[in-house]
């Protein structure tokens, strides 16, 4: 109770019921999980419809498509890794198309729910992150990747007694929860935040209508709204550079 | 000492519970918690950002570089809120 208003406990807008196996202890599906499968059925299907497109001079949707690719080799690959990083194009392609969906339903009507203010979420594409720089710096550099990340070229002897405790807790336990904590945290915080505008609106809405236009509580949705579209599209690009950093990191370890 | 008198005397009045005391030293805890950890990275992408923006200015055509790296530097900057932003979630809520 804040204000005379009832602030909905965070169960409230965080959890939902399943509406496939309901009765099943094991599995169950609700929106989250529907949307999680909407973040992999979109992307696939776009690339297919124009993947069949013919001809040399794109149209429609493979022009969008190859504006997104474009996008990514321009902004996210060849600042981070450069040209060699092109064959990470996909993988990073699908997180950046997948996170970008999983994150702006929380705008759209009727889902109202960022799938990756869940933590499961996330923390699985962060993981697939750290399994996919271990393997990528392992497959470059054999095991003199681990070599040169816990013990850097140019440090004096006995300071690895502090420098290899510190670079192992930060590059191999660490990376992986702050990667998936840095995107859960900011869609949970901006989900509270639409949440806690749309209650507002609400409560002063049935004491008196007209007073929510008067407090700027409206139009404070709308703002947040518009601005939630944008750290939607935001954290989707920086989930996806940092995992092209850390790709890169691991492919040229002595920088 | 009549000043913890009152106080024991009002705490006997107002005859608060366990859980509400919890409850209640949880969410001021949570607010200090988010609080204290916004101002060290308020103040770090402010000057990140600030120094983005001037070196844009001064060399346009470097603009999309700076920006990659300044989202980069905003995102591991931002990373130390966020987690005062958890633990807040956590004393708060659970």
């Amino acid at each position: 109770m804040i204000f005379g208003l009832e602030f909905p406990s965070i169960e409230n807008i965080v959890e939902w019921p399943n509406f496939l196996f309901k009765d099943s202890e094991l599995f169950g599906f609700n929106k989250i999980g529907f949307i999680h499968f909407l973040g992999l059925v979109l992307p696939a299907a776009l690339f297919f419809i124009a993947g069949r497109q013919k001809g040399l001079v794109p149209k429609g949707v493979r022009n969008f498509v190859e504006s997104i690719i474009d996008f990514i080799e321009e902004q996210i690959i060849l600042p981070t890794i450069g040209a060699e990083g092109m064959r990470y194009m996909p993988m990073l392609m699908s997180f950046f198309l997948y996170i970008f969906i999983a994150n702006i339903t929380e705008v759209i009507p009727f889902f109202q729910m960022p799938a990756t203010a869940r933590m499961a979420g996330p923390l699985v594409l962060a993981l697939v992150a750290w399994v996919a720089f271990i393997a990528v710096g392992v497959k470059h550099n054999g095991m003199g990747y681990f070599k040169s990340v816990l013990f850097p070229s140019g440090v004096p002897k006995p300071l690895y007694l502090l420098v290899t405790p510190i670079e192992l807790l930060s590059t191999f336990i660490i990376r992986p929860f702050s990667h998936a904590v840095r995107l859960f945290a900011n869609m949970l915080a901006g989900h509270i935040l639409i949440v806690t505008f749309a209650v507002l609106c609400i409560g002063l809405w049935a004491a008196k209508p007209t007073v929510i236009v008067e407090l700027l509580t409206f139009p404070g949705l709308i703002a947040f709204t518009a601005f939630e579209v944008g750290v939607s599209l935001i954290q989707a690009f920086v989930f996806t550079i940092l995992a092209a950093v850390y790709i890169g990191l691991a492919l040229h370890p002595e920088h | 000492m009549s000043i913890a008198s009152t106080t024991a005397q009002v705490l006997a009045q107002v005859d608060i519970d366990a859980d509400g005391l919890k409850a209640a030293e949880g969410a001021s805890s949570a607010g200090f918690a988010y609080g204290l950890a916004a101002i060290g990275p308020g103040i770090g992408i402010g000057y990140l950002v600030g120094q983005a923006v001037q070196a844009m200015a001064r060399q346009p055509e470097s603009a999309g570089t700076v920006q990659t790296t300044m989202f980069l530097g905003i995102a591991f900057t931002e990373a130390l809120a966020l987690i005062g932003f958890v633990v807040f979630i956590l004393l708060k809520f659970v």
